[in-house]
């Protein structure tokens, strides 16, 4: 504020537009170090995120490959009739199996030797299986039938190259390493391949014995109708809210409160909401327990608060020339807001809604407490069996999971982060793309 | 040239439109509008002029209830419309707006087609009983406002693609289809070239056979041209009102005089 600095009194020193002033330098030197920060930042976030993704993909895609032995094979009548006479009748079905299998090992030029219990080992209970099969189809009887039996999961393993000999202590009643041998000889013969899991997608949750049939399936229904639940119920209760309070409400103390509030209850934990559901419509309204009706409705209660807000806020970043044109020429305060100024609302509506119901998706904790992390072995019968029986869902399925011992269900739940994270991302491709289509220029 | 036109004009006795007596506005504690009595003759035009936040917009806005939109406006006084209160309980703003239509400062097409901006009006108040009679009153309404022939062919482009001043004109046809009674105009021109403003003036002056125009603008030559009566506003008080030959010419108050020949601004 002196004289000196505004430079009024003395003559102006000889300055070049060329050479950088030291003000000028050190500016430009901060800005520089800014920029090199901001880099930085981003560089770190991209290293997490590679090594997030590389993590997944390496441990999960295992879980979409299974070891599959295939098998031609022919059951006579005769056979048939012998096995269902006898006691022991699985036994049977796996002498006709060994026998089958001998058959195409030396027609393929290896010579092994092996018996029941091995098959066991590798390939679990083949009698069963193939007994059940001519059972339920006994027109299948005196034709050749092409068996895809799934090999032990540590057979699989052995050969996705995450299990080996070494493994293998003294005594182990599951697998020794002389399995491991007759499976290279099997797949040497083309028998045994690794394919893509299909019943890893469309299955449903199997017990210990049987790790390697795990899927996902039956939990990907049950959040689907969870989603259902959440987007029927949270989209109309949440852009009628807002209208109403955007739109329509006097702007005083009460709606001051009631803004504030849902504000908070979008940073409320969602196990806070878990509880609640517990307390309020298992305990009180007698829903049934581990219903994806009763998770959608928790669900629903969070992703309420983030539907409001992103729905107000863009109700709000409509002009209000457009209100002022539509009420201008006799439109009711209803018809500006309906002919006008939700249309011009919806991308940021639906962005939000589908944002909503992505975070809800991916919600684990509530889940927890209203009992939908139960072992569920089986698909609802019916439609509305869907939404009332019990069920689990993605992210409790893989957290239940990851937190058994066998191996292969680690690989599961890899395997199952995977698969929620294609449903979140089509989720966010599909919040951009209705952005794009429905936005307006004004 | 504008000052002959002005002598010679002299409003000719006509009903009066709208009767504003003692109206008072504030926006909170804000008093805007002191104490205003006005009548709005029919088929006739009627500028408000003066100094930028004397009021204008406000009282303009009156004569609709806009103002009702705005949560903090209080307005008192009286206001009638054909002698009918149109502050009474059992009036219906929308039924209001209807008859007193309103064009704004700023274009504000809507975000929709040509065709369907001024269709709306017409549809919501059902104005047209097929869509032979829409297409007409839709070309008739954009013909008066002077736009027609420059949209004729593209009925179906976003109103919001044509250049201001066609968004403007876009904004009038609007206004007209809904065949109000009277047209309250807030500086209609302020976006227009001196071309499409010479046809809003045109428009303004041939609305004038059917209707009541208010308008609002700060140039002391249009509402010369354009009006027959003029209202001079001056920190929320009607300072002076009267035939705008007069006003213009031998006006009353020091304060008006100032303003038209630029002392006050
Ligand atoms: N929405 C509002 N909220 C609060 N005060 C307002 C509002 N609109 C106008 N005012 C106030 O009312 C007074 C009159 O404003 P108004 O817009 O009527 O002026 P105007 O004569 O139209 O001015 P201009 O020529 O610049 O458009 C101003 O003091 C302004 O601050
Ligand atoms: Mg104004």
């Amino acid at each position: 504020m002196t004289d000196a600095t505004h430079g009024m009194s003395e003559p102006r020193q000889k300055t070049s537009l060329t050479a950088a002033d030291a003000r000028t330098a050190a500016r430009n030197r901060a800005e520089k170090r800014f920029q090199y920060y901001g880099i930085a930042a981003i560089i770190a976030g991209g290293v997490f995120l590679v090594l997030l993704l590389t993590a997944i993909l390496s441990n999960g895609i295992p879980a979409f490959q299974r070891a599959t032995v295939n098998i031609e094979f022919t059951l006579t009548q005769e056979q048939f009739d012998e096995a269902e006479g006898t006691m022991l009748k699985t036994k049977v079905y796996t002498g006709f199996f060994i026998d089958a299998l001998t058959a195409q090992l030396t027609e393929s030029g290896i010579e092994t030797e092996f018996d029941n219990k091995r098959i066991e080992r590798l390939l679990g209970k083949v009698g069963g299986t193939i007994r059940a099969h001519y059972r339920e189809n006994p027109q299948d009887i005196g034709q050749p039938t092409r068996f895809e039996l799934p090999a032990s999961s540590r057979v699989d393993r052995y050969f996705k190259g995450t299990f080996d000999r070494s493994g293998i202590g003294d005594g182990n009643r599951f697998i020794m390493p002389g399995d491991l041998d007759f499976a290279d000889d099997l797949r040497a013969a083309g028998i045994l391949t690794q394919s893509f899991d299909w019943n890893f997608i469309t299955g449903v949750d199997t017990g210990v014995d049987n790790a390697g049939q795990a899927g996902i399936g039956a939990s990907v229904l049950g959040s689907f109708m969870m989603m259902i639940v959440v987007l029927v119920l949270s989209l109309p209760i949440g852009v009628a809210a807002s209208i109403y309070l955007e739109e329509f409400a006097p702007k005083n103390r009460f709606t001051d409160l009631i803004e504030v509030n849902i504000s908070n209850l979008a940073a409320v934990p969602s196990i806070v909401f878990g509880i609640l559901g517990l307390a309020v419509f298992i305990q009180f309204m007698g829903l049934s327990q581990s219903a994806p009706l009763v998770g959608g409705l928790v669900l629903t209660l969070m992703t309420l608060p983030t539907i409001i807000i992103s729905t107000r806020a863009s109700l709000k970043a409509v002009p209000p020339s457009i209100r002022e044109a539509a009420l201008g020429i006799g439109a009711s305060k209803m018809q500006a807001v309906f002919h006008h100024v939700l249309p011009l609302a919806m991308p940021g509506i639906l962005t939000g809604t589908i944002i909503g119901l992505a975070q809800a998706l991916g919600e684990t904790a509530p889940l927890l407490l209203i009992g939908m992390v139960g072992f569920v072995a089986r698909y609802p019968e019916t439609f509305l069996q869907g939404f009332e029986g019990p069920n689990s869902a993605m992210p409790a399925q893989i957290y239940n999971w990851a937190s058994r011992s066998d191996a292969v269900f680690t690989e599961k739940a890899w395997g199952g982060i995977i698969i929620l994270l294609i449903f979140l991302l089509s989720m966010n491709i599909l919040a951009i793309i209705l952005r794009r289509r429905f936005e307006r220029r004004w | 040239m504008n000052d002959m036109r002005i002598i010679q004009r002299t409003a000719g006795m006509n009903d009066i439109k709208i009767h504003a007596k003692g109206v008072d506005v504030f926006y909170g504690d804000n008093h805007a509008i002191k104490d205003v009595s006005v009548d709005i003759e029919d088929k006739t035009v009627t500028a408000f002029i003066g100094p930028s936040g004397c009021g204008k917009s406000t009282f303009l806005r009156c004569l609709n209830r806009m103002n009702d939109t705005i949560d903090i406006c209080r307005v008192t006084g009286d206001i009638r419309l054909d002698d009918e209160d149109i502050y009474d309980k059992a009036v219906d703003p929308v039924q209001l707006r209807a008859k007193v239509g309103m064009v704004f400062q700023k274009p504000n097409p809507f975000p929709k087609s040509i065709y369907d901006n001024v269709a709306y009006g017409p549809r919501i108040h059902g104005l047209a009983r097929n869509k032979a009679d829409l297409d007409e009153i839709v070309e008739k309404s954009l013909r008066r406002g002077a736009i027609w022939d420059e949209v004729k062919d593209r009925l179906d482009a976003p109103g919001t693609g044509l250049s201001g001043g066609q968004q403007q004109r876009l904004c009038i046809a609007r206004a007209v289809a809904t065949a109000p009674e009277v047209l309250l105009m807030d500086e209609p021109c302020s976006a227009l070239d001196p071309i499409a403003t010479a046809q809003v003036e045109e428009l303004i002056d041939e609305l004038r056979q059917n209707y009541s125009v208010v308008i609002v603008t700060h140039s002391m030559q249009q509402a010369a041209r354009v009006s027959q009566k003029t209202a001079f506003f001056h920190l929320g008080d009607l300072v002076e009102y009267g035939e705008t030959g007069k006003i213009f010419t031998n006006p009353d108050d020091s304060r008006t005089e100032s303003y038209i020949t630029g002392r006050i601004g």
